[in-house]
């Protein structure tokens, strides 16, 4: 193809897209727009995998039945998110094994608020709480993003994922009003939780690097700054709720802005984390090979289990 | 190198009377296991009455290049839809 025939496909998908028109498998993509999804896409889905390890620390340990029960089913659903969106990657042309080397290996990220340990109870509280209220205000714009297997995965993963915070508000709340000690230990949680859930959101607009290109094909339709703001303005109310104080010295309601201002954010503690030396970054992928490598005999003898049968009953039918 | 599980497409049915949707991909080793996991993976909140998964290799699905020459023609066939006829209005139940 030419050079300017690549040019008018280009402003034909563009448009497409502008129309709110979606983007389906076989259609034709600029290639930097499959990169990108797949980019994307995948990130989205190893965080939901990798973020079953420091939820999956405390099944075991939960304090009653009806919080086992619960974590478990968040622990699953969290599986079957990275499925939904492993499956949607898919259909860009990179295969599962290609992922998963891509995550093992460290080319591939996933989310950052992962490498931090869960130490106490309270953990899976502020976790639900404040880690999937922020993926809640990342993803849920995503429901109408403009391809079309990542926006019906979406749809699914967002119409399940407001349990998640349902239940780790509740946890919080019972600890908020229990004995000192509970109620120190959801502050505590909350005070090692409330920076790294903000970073979520991603670095500041001014250094966001794929900002202007994702706005256009709707991967994002808000920017970072924005998102955090919203995430700050409902989340204040919700701590006070629970007479639970933000480790914020500097924020403060801005009356003409009608918004939160708040403080300084560390930002090299993000990129060391991003970067791998976060407190569990070691941790978290030697748990996540060790489950992939471990589990080959079984991946393996299914097939040929599999095998095993369909030969008999081809051999039945001559 | 062993070989890696195949990929399968599922269709749920949400309740009887419905038609049977496509909603995703998983893989498995064979059929049985996919069935298996389409329940797990798909329908953890009551989201079907019956499942089916077929092997996406088996699936052959049309070229949007060609959608010029499959889809338009039925454009210019305006003759196939009801309001394509004038009638009076006097004329009821038709």
């Amino acid at each position: 193809m030419s050079e300017a025939q690549i040019k008018s496909l280009e402003k034909q998908f563009d448009d497409r897209i502008a129309r709110d028109e979606k983007i389906e498998p076989k259609d034709w993509m600029p290639e930097k727009y499959r990169k990108t999804h797949i980019r994307q896409m995948s990130q989205h889905a190893h965080s939901e995998i990798v973020g079953m390890l420091p939820e999956g620390n405390w099944i075991t340990r939960a304090p009653s039945l009806r919080r086992k029960v619960a974590l478990l089913a968040k622990v699953q659903d969290e599986a079957g998110h990275g499925l939904y969106l492993y499956s949607a990657t898919e259909t860009l042309g990179i295969s599962r094994e290609e992922m998963y080397e891509q995550l093992h290996t460290g080319k591939a990220k996933y989310s950052s608020i992962f490498n931090y340990p869960t130490v106490t109870w309270a953990d899976m509280g502020a976790i639900g709480w404040l880690v999937d209220g922020a993926a809640i205000i990342n993803q849920v714009p995503l429901c109408n993003t403009s391809y079309g297997p990542y926006a019906r995965a979406m749809i699914r993963v967002c119409k399940e994922e407001s349990f998640h915070q349902r239940q780790g508000f509740e946890i919080m709340l019972k600890l908020a009003n229990g004995t000192p000690e509970q109620k120190e230990m959801a502050q505590d949680a909350l005070n090692r939780w409330w920076w790294p859930s903000l970073m979520m959101l991603g670095p500041t607009d001014d250094v966001s690097t794929h900002t202007e290109q994702s706005m256009k094909w709707k991967l994002k339709r808000k920017s970072n700054d924005d998102l955090r703001q919203q995430f700050i303005d409902q989340t204040v109310p919700q701590a006070e709720l629970l007479g639970l104080t933000i480790p914020d010295k500097d924020l403060k309601w801005n009356e003409s802005r009608q918004s939160y201002d708040f403080g300084e954010i560390d930002w090299d503690e993000f990129w060391q984390v991003v970067k791998g030396h976060g407190p569990m970054n070691k941790v978290r992928m030697k748990a996540r090979v060790d489950a992939w490598e471990k589990g080959a005999w079984v991946r393996d003898a299914a097939m040929a289990h599999a095998e095993k049968k369909r030969n008999k009953k081809q051999k039945q039918a001559v | 190198m062993k070989k890696n599980w195949p990929l399968w497409e599922v269709f749920v049915r949400s309740k009887n009377g419905l038609e049977h949707r496509h909603c995703g991909s998983l893989h498995a080793a064979d059929e049985d296991m996919a069935l298996e996991n389409a329940r797990d993976v798909y329908t953890r909140r009551s989201e079907g009455v019956s499942i089916w998964v077929v092997e996406s290799a088996h699936i052959k699905a049309s070229n949007p290049e060609n959608n010029g020459e499959l889809f338009e023609p039925a454009q210019d066939k305006v003759y196939r839809h009801p309001t394509f006829y004038d009638l009076p209005d006097e004329v009821k139940h038709m």
